[in-house]
């Protein structure tokens, strides 16, 4: 072969990747078009109704936005008090040892399941705790699904931040400790704002993640088209009412179903973006 | 004074390494009670007939039921629909995903590059419901239906992303100096390519390859817009076809079915943690 | 009174990394108060690791043993909490690294903020002018005391940890080759500095370089394979060697 037709070969199959990312963004803008058409864009992104009885069909996607964003930041904020401690426990108390292996690749696997599989555990383990607890009648709703969501996303935000948590010079730290501070004083004050940048992407990319994430909130925020009124309360995300409702819609229904995909691309790409940038910027440094 | 407030921040001190150590020790309990949980109302369900037969109708499972008998069946349909699914998605994205990251890997200063590689991200984030709909707008309307040529087209998108990252990675931590004796050797690019770097890296690549399939292999959501689902067990292509995933869906929405929902999951999750297990041992050994 | 307790002594130290060899081999030695004491050694004779025990470094990696006794003032530090004996005992690394997220002005302060120690604003300014004078960057820096310490360069870097260290006022400075990763300018600058400052704190120093050993130590070590060969007076250890290895080690025949 030669190196002329080698290196054509390779560009061809590196052109895989725009026409799918483009085929992707055209057809999710060309199908998503309708709604936005008949609805309105803005009018789309602020109504909360949710009703498709035949001659007077009205969608809109705010419940299920406001839904995904309260599942996302609940989940964040379960996920920083495991997360953190795995980061500080792998990276920097026991780097490079045995256990701290162990523990790698307890989180990893944790990684692995699939996402029917945490939503099986919610809905079968959690949430008859969270009846018995008396947090919410059915048991289902955000507070569930955020929980779950949390625990699937604490092994993204852990390895990375332990990824930066590592690379804080040795140097750094051992004046720290020469100058009479703690363990507890070197990670607080020279540990945490060093790699504090690196941590902080990390959890931009969890956020990402939590974002997409589909079975598991389908099975345990309840599935109910409204706003939710408190964290207790039942709804559905972005992602879960296309996995409902995907199957028997067609029409105007189809259509601002693929709105709504195209909403939550877009926010999960500009998470993303966000994320990788800050990550590259964090490592330089 | 002085000696006071040294005991307080070494209280402090322990306090802190001991609050990490019960806390990051908590993060391994879900595991272990996920595990647990899918183990124990699994195990008794796996048997022979389990991976041979097909998924019972609701009816004759209800009747079983009825009768107090366990419900016959199994989830061959599912096993087999994955295998046909998660083949065609392999074949192809295995070998476009290998060349694409060698591509990365050997322009990876150029403009161009450096958009792909972005839109590589950009494919590995985005959610796996919009990879179905995607599917769905492209091979489903189209070919009039649901069918496992769909199914796989979804998995191969969303393996794609995996195996450009760890053929370009894999490659690029690859010393120069082994391109460079096959070049100078009077090897062309190439074959160098194919006879030298690729085999060098193949550990990292088949890693990488096993890892996009264990991510793969449990995914639900685009494969219910695209393979749909089908009760019996079907080779054709063109034709709706189950998953294990979707099995266990469906399980999880029929309550004559509940039963089955365990056997299937613990099926399920053994295939993808070894999977996970196994590369991580093939990691370890390739770097040694 | 002073001269009867020396500022350090080692007694019979041992420092071992694993249990079959040990780093540093019975080293016995009295340092006096504000003096100059280096030590020197080819690489790998367990300078660094005698210096670094002072300061109980070895406490940060579980394998490291330490043996014997190192008197502080003639208490045994080895007994002592660490961060009690850090604090009056400071160090300067090879690499200059100035906390890379502060500014310079907290930077001086660095070791206030990490014991928890709160100062009021005047006193906290007063101990930043009185440090950055002590290390001649004070002109320099004055003006800027709010940009990051990571700007300035490397002997600048180098006098900031020097600031840093002896805001917290130890008895003792240690320093482990502070000027191997500096220019010519910049060492000589750092040495006029420390012959200034051993009015106010007892320096031991580490170095690779026998000409700075010449110049501003009033006494020296030669170590060799972890053993302490010979200990004096700097002058005479330079001009009349009692020890074969340490001539062989000033004539350049050895490391």
């Amino acid at each position: 072969m030669s190196d002329k037709l080698y290196k054509i070969i390779l560009f061809v199959a590196a052109l895989v990747m725009p026409v799918v990312c483009g085929g992707v963004f055209y057809a999710l803008v060309t199908d998503a078009y309708e709604a936005f058409d008949y609805f309105g864009f803005l009018n789309f992104l602020t109504s909360s109704e949710w009703s498709y009885t035949e001659g007077n069909e009205q969608y809109g996607a705010l419940s299920f936005i406001t839904g995904t964003l309260m599942t996302t930041l609940l989940a964040l904020i379960f996920c920083i008090p495991l997360s953190l401690p795995v980061a500080l426990f792998v990276g920097e108390y026991f780097k490079g040892t045995k256990i701290a292996s162990v523990l790698s690749t307890i989180t990893d696997l944790l990684a692995g399941i699939p996402s029917i599989i945490y939503g099986l555990w919610g809905f079968y383990t959690l949430r008859p705790i969270m009846i018995s607890l008396n947090i919410s009648p059915q048991g289902s709703g955000v507070l569930t699904a955020s929980l779950v969501l949390a625990i699937m996303i604490v092994p993204y935000a852990a390895s990375l931040s332990a990824e930066f948590i590592k690379m804080v010079p040795t140097d750094l730290k051992e004046s720290a400790y020469s100058l009479g501070a703690t363990h507890a004083e070197v990670i607080r004050k020279v540990v945490f704002p060093v790699a504090g940048s690196g941590i902080f992407s990390s959890y931009i990319l969890a956020i990402g993640r939590a974002l997409g994430e589909t079975m598991t909130v389908t099975m345990l925020i309840g599935n109910t088209n409204n706003i939710p009124n408190s964290i207790t309360s039942t709804g559905n995300s972005m992602a879960s009412i296309i996995a409902n409702q995907f199957g028997e819609a067609d029409g105007l229904r189809l259509s601002s179903l693929i709105a709504i995909g195209l909403i939550l691309f877009l926010i999960t790409a500009l998470i993303n973006m966000i994320g990788k940038v800050m990550i590259k910027r964090a490592r330089i440094v | 004074m002085n000696n006071l407030k040294i005991k307080k921040r070494l209280v402090q001190d322990k306090f802190m390494c001991w609050g990490v150590c019960l806390l990051a020790t908590l993060t391994a309990i879900p595991l272990f009670a996920i595990l647990g949980k899918v183990l124990l109302s699994g195990y008794d369900q796996l048997s022979w007939s389990f991976f041979t037969e097909p998924t019972p109708t609701a009816y004759k499972a209800m009747k079983a039921i009825e009768a107090g008998e366990p419900i016959p069946g199994g989830i061959a349909n599912g096993i087999i629909g994955t295998m046909i699914m998660l083949g065609m998605a392999v074949v192809v994205a295995v070998p476009l995903g290998i060349l694409c990251g060698a591509f990365l890997a050997e322009n990876s200063k150029t403009r161009f590059a450096q958009f792909v590689s972005y839109l590589t991200d950009l494919l590995q984030g985005t959610p796996s419901v919009i990879i179905g709909i995607i599917t769905y707008v492209w091979v489903v309307v189209p070919m009039k239906g649901y069918s496992a040529i769909a199914g796989s087209v979804a998995l191969c998108i969303m393996m794609l992303p995996l195996i450009v990252r760890s053929t370009e990675e894999t490659l690029k931590i690859l010393p120069a100096s082994l391109k460079e004796a096959g070049l100078a050797l009077g090897g062309n690019k190439a074959r160098v390519m194919m006879k030298v770097q690729l085999p060098s890296a193949f550990g990292g690549i088949f890693t990488g390859v096993l890892l996009a399939i264990s991510r793969v292999i449990g995914e639900t959501a685009p494969l219910m817009f695209t393979a749909l689902g089908c009760s019996f067990v079907r080779f054709a292509v063109d034709k709706p076809i189950s998953a294990v995933p979707l099995l266990i869906w469906e399980f999880f929405n029929d309550p004559n079915l509940q039963e089955l929902i365990w056997g299937a999951s613990l099926f399920l999750l053994l295939f993808v943690l070894l999977l996970n297990l196994l590369s991580k041992y093939i990691a370890k050994k390739w770097n040694q | 009174m002073e001269s009867v307790t020396p500022m350090l002594e080692f007694k019979k130290t041992c420092i071992s990394y694993t249990k079959q060899t040990m780093a540093v081999k019975y080293v016995s030695a009295a340092i006096e108060k504000n003096t100059i004491t280096a030590i020197m050694g080819p690489s790998g004779c367990g300078k660094s690791t005698l210096l670094r025990a002072v300061n109980l470094m070895h406490n940060l990696y579980p394998n490291i043993r330490v043996d014997g006794e190192i008197l502080l003032n003639g208490e045994n530090i080895l007994a002592m909490e660490p961060i009690d004996v850090r604090r009056r005992v400071g160090m300067v690394f090879q690499r200059p690294a100035p906390f890379p997220t502060m500014s310079i002005y907290d930077n001086v302060l660095s070791g206030f903020a990490l014991n928890g120690i709160k100062l009021s604003k005047a006193e906290k300014d007063a101990i930043v002018e009185h440090r950055l004078r002590s290390v001649s960057l004070w002109d320099e820096v004055k003006d800027v005391l709010n940009k990051k310490g990571t700007f300035l360069s490397g002997g600048q870097q180098q006098r900031l940890c020097i600031a840093r260290a002896l805001a917290m006022k130890p008895d003792v400075l240690l320093m482990d080759e502070p000027t191997s990763a500096l220019d010519p300018i910049a060492t000589k600058h750092i040495e006029e500095l420390l012959l200034e400052l051993q009015k106010e704190v007892t320096i031991l120093i580490v170095t690779h370089n026998m000409g700075q050993a010449k110049r501003i130590s009033s006494k020296s070590m030669f170590m060799y394979l972890g053993e302490l060969v010979e200990y004096g007076d700097t002058e005479k250890l330079f001009t009349n060697p009692v020890d074969e290895r340490t001539k062989a080690y000033l004539t350049g025949k050895m490391g």
